[in-house]
């Protein structure tokens, strides 16, 4: 057996605001397995669920994770809506669309924030989280807070918007697409951008479909599924919006997706602003009887399924929560093995994971005891290394 | 105050711990380096060591599989040492306490290997960047007597 | 609907593609409870579980989006979610892993996107795959017990909390600062 030295990722690094532990297997510059254990992060929700009520939940698995904040008690909450056959009143379904489509750009600009300094390019990540901020701006004005909205409830949302937030929101986000949309040019057009990320960390489609993969780790190798087309929910189904999908499945193809799609976000939200109908946003729901049901949403990672049991008490007897992130991290075995080390972390980034709502750790199975080689900052600088030598190349 | 405190004073560097939260206060923390906050200005880092660092931000419930390895990392802090407890999560396991992957609280973890370990809370959930701003300044406060 | 199995029952009509699905696994398919435009939930044997997963997969555009795995009376009732896209359907097949042993076949052979949810059915709920490819532990910490399965409906999230890990020993040499 040659040589095979052990990478440690984790568990505690900077650049990944998760504590989570990959575990690299490298034989010369090449990675020939990986491994991934996920405990840090565990926090018991489900069990948790169980012992609050219906309305509860909500605040709960909010904090499941914090980008995908609006997705998962919007997946819980339809959920439930299903076992007790409510129905939401329309101005409630356009304004939970506003909050999770503006989520969706702050989620995705986060990334390209943090892709870019994975790459070397530090100017993109202050710019983008500087785009970033007049976003978390729209979502304080009009839910309370930058982060966990806490905006909808069983049979609706928790509170109205006024006319004249909804058009601060249309204001930023008018303001927000030119300097968004001149950065999906900078990155799509950069020629040593295109050298660096083209060809790396492919997932194919078919082992996308094999391992589950969704969310624009999915619709980056032509897997073309999005919840809010395939089962809408929310407005989706009265909104003119296109679904972006490529078809490479290397990191370039899921950056794209992710770029593409936050312009799509703020034509969506536009829609939402421009055709809310007036009315009640509540439904008033009182009682869930027993049943059971499945609530799915297309949060910035991916889908967000949640499942729901009901025995008619006021708490669920089972509640099962499935974040993006869970069926998209493990793809890396099949997109990171063969790559070379200086591609490791923008092929870990690139699946978006949201470690929180995965709780990922990883074991060490430790091959020949070979020492650490590198921690995550020295493969980031690996990374914007090899970024380096392109740039001085093309 | 002597020099070494003068120096600590111009330039916080700070050692970034995720003992198991949902990203939200991490992100927050991140935040602080971009440009609407800016801390580099006063001389505030994210450092990759906690061995380099003068304060350890603690986020997160303190898992069980976190608990030994905050502990660690605590100790390898050069002493003294500021923590900063972000968030309710940090401050008491917030809304996840009575869960059963829970270890102990942040600060009894900490205190476990160190009573006179100096903890600073900052409460929210998350905290506000301003709120992160305000806890740093307070921490230089109190760096002065230390 | 409480924790028991319902393994006889009305039986729902089958309609629309949801029907079609369930009508081509008859065979396989004990009792069907739901069966509408965007849902399907049915019993399926659990003697052949991999079988039903090979020919759900072998369906355009399906993929196994999750599964749950509930403490029920009789076992645990293992949930195998079904997307179908287009034309966006979900179809919940549920297969009881039978107490005492509490076993079913791994179907994370036939399909990559099972791998870690046994495993963490394993870990919560005490649930067996017979050749899963890699049954280590995932979700639950180190110092964790073997046996303890907190999903358990038995398991009190704060009564039955195992004791904490131990305080990692101090550094050998002292002299940090």
């Amino acid at each position: 057996m040659s040589h095979k030295t052990l990478i440690n990722i984790g568990p505690f690094h900077p650049l990944q605001e998760e504590a989570e532990f990959f575990q690299l297997y490298v034989e010369g510059e090449r990675v020939v397995d990986m491994d991934v254990r996920i405990s840090y992060n565990h926090r018991g929700i489900e069990k948790l669920d169980e012992s609050k009520t219906f309305d509860q939940v909500p605040f709960v698995v909010e904090r499941v994770c914090g980008i995908c904040s609006a997705s998962h008690p919007l997946a819980y909450i339809q959920a439930v809506e299903d076992i007790a056959h409510v129905q939401v009143p329309e101005r409630a379904l356009y304004l939970r669309t506003i909050v999770n489509e503006l989520e969706r750009i702050h989620s995705h600009l986060l990334w390209v924030g943090l892709g870019g300094h994975f790459l070397g390019y530090n100017t993109v990540f202050m710019w983008a989280w500087k785009y970033r901020e007049p976003i978390l701006d729209a979502l304080e004005v009009s839910t309370g807070s930058r982060v966990n909205y806490a905006n909808c409830k069983i049979g609706g949302v928790r509170r109205d918007m006024t006319d004249e937030q909804l058009a601060d929101i249309d204001r930023i986000c008018a303001e927000a697409f030119g300097p968004i949309e001149m950065l999906t040019h900078a990155v799509i057009d950069d020629p040593v951008l295109h050298a660096r990320l083209k060809g790396v960390g492919v997932l194919t489609k078919a082992d996308a479909r094999a391992y589950g993969a969704n969310g624009p780790t999915g619709r980056g190798s032509g897997l073309a599924i999005d919840v809010r087309r395939d089962d809408p929910y929310a407005a989706y189904d009265r909104i003119d919006w296109e679904m972006m999908v490529q078809d490479s499945g290397d990191v370039f193809a899921k950056a794209a997706v992710r770029l593409l799609e936050t312009l799509e976000a703020i034509k969506i939200i536009r829609q939402c602003v421009k055709d809310i109908p007036g009315g009640e946003i509540d439904a008033k729901v009182e009682h869930i009887p027993p049943g059971e049901a499945i609530g799915h949403v297309e949060a910035p990672r991916g889908e967000t399924f949640h499942y729901v049991r009901s025995d008619g008490s006021n708490y669920p007897v089972r509640h099962k929560v499935r974040a993006p992130s869970y069926v998209n991290v493990p793809t890396f075995k099949a997109s990171c093995i063969g790559s070379e080390i200086a591609d490791v972390a923008i092929t870990l980034a690139s699946v978006d994971p949201c470690y929180s709502c995965t709780e990922r750790m990883c074991t060490a199975v430790d091959a020949d005891s070979g020492k650490p080689m590198y921690d995550f900052a020295e493969l980031v600088r690996l990374s914007q290394a090899k970024t380096e030598r392109i740039r001085k190349q093309v | 105050m002597g020099l070494k405190n003068w120096a600590l004073r111009k330039s916080l560097w700070v050692y970034h711990a995720n003992t198991g939260a949902c990203n939200n206060c991490d992100i927050e923390v991140l935040d602080l380096l971009t440009p609407r906050f800016d801390v580099e200005r006063f001389g505030m880092l994210l450092v990759g060591s906690p061995r380099h660092a003068d304060v350890l931000a603690v986020t997160g419930v303190c898992t069980r599989q976190a608990q030994p390895r905050l502990q660690e990392c605590y100790r390898q802090m050069a002493k003294p040492c500021i923590v900063l407890a972000i968030g309710s999560c940090a401050n008491g396991q917030g809304i996840f306490a009575p869960a059963y992957h829970m270890g102990t609280p942040v600060d009894e973890t900490i205190r476990a290997v160190d009573p006179n370990a100096i903890i600073m809370y900052v409460p929210g959930c998350p905290p506000k960047p301003e709120a992160m701003i305000a806890a740093v300044a307070k921490a230089w406060e109190l760096i002065k007597t230390l | 609907m409480t924790d028991a199995v319902t393994t006889t029952g009305t039986q729902v009509p089958l309609k629309g593609f949801v029907g079609e699905v369930l009508a081509g696994l008859s065979d396989a398919v004990t009792a069907v409870e739901q069966c509408d435009e965007r849902r399907g939930m049915a019993r399926i044997d659990p003697e052949r579980v991999v079988e039903v997963a090979e020919r759900m997969f072998a369906l355009d555009g399906s993929r196994l989006a999750t599964c749950t795995g509930l403490d029920v009376r009789d076992g645990i009732d293992v949930l195998y979610h079904w997307a179908i896209e287009p034309p966006g359907v979900v179809i919940t097949l549920k297969a009881l892993a039978a107490g005492p042993d509490l076993t079913l076949d791994s179907i994370a052979n036939v399909l990559p996107a099972a791998n870690w949810i046994e495993r963490e059915m394993h870990d919560l709920l005490g649930a067996n795959f017979r050749n899963h490819p890699d049954m280590r532990r995932l979700i639950l910490d180190d110092s964790w017990p073997e046996g303890v399965h907190p999903l358990r409906k038995d398991f009190d999230q704060v009564r039955d909390r195992p004791p904490l890990p131990p305080v990692p020993p101090a550094p050998e040499q002292e002299g940090q600062v």
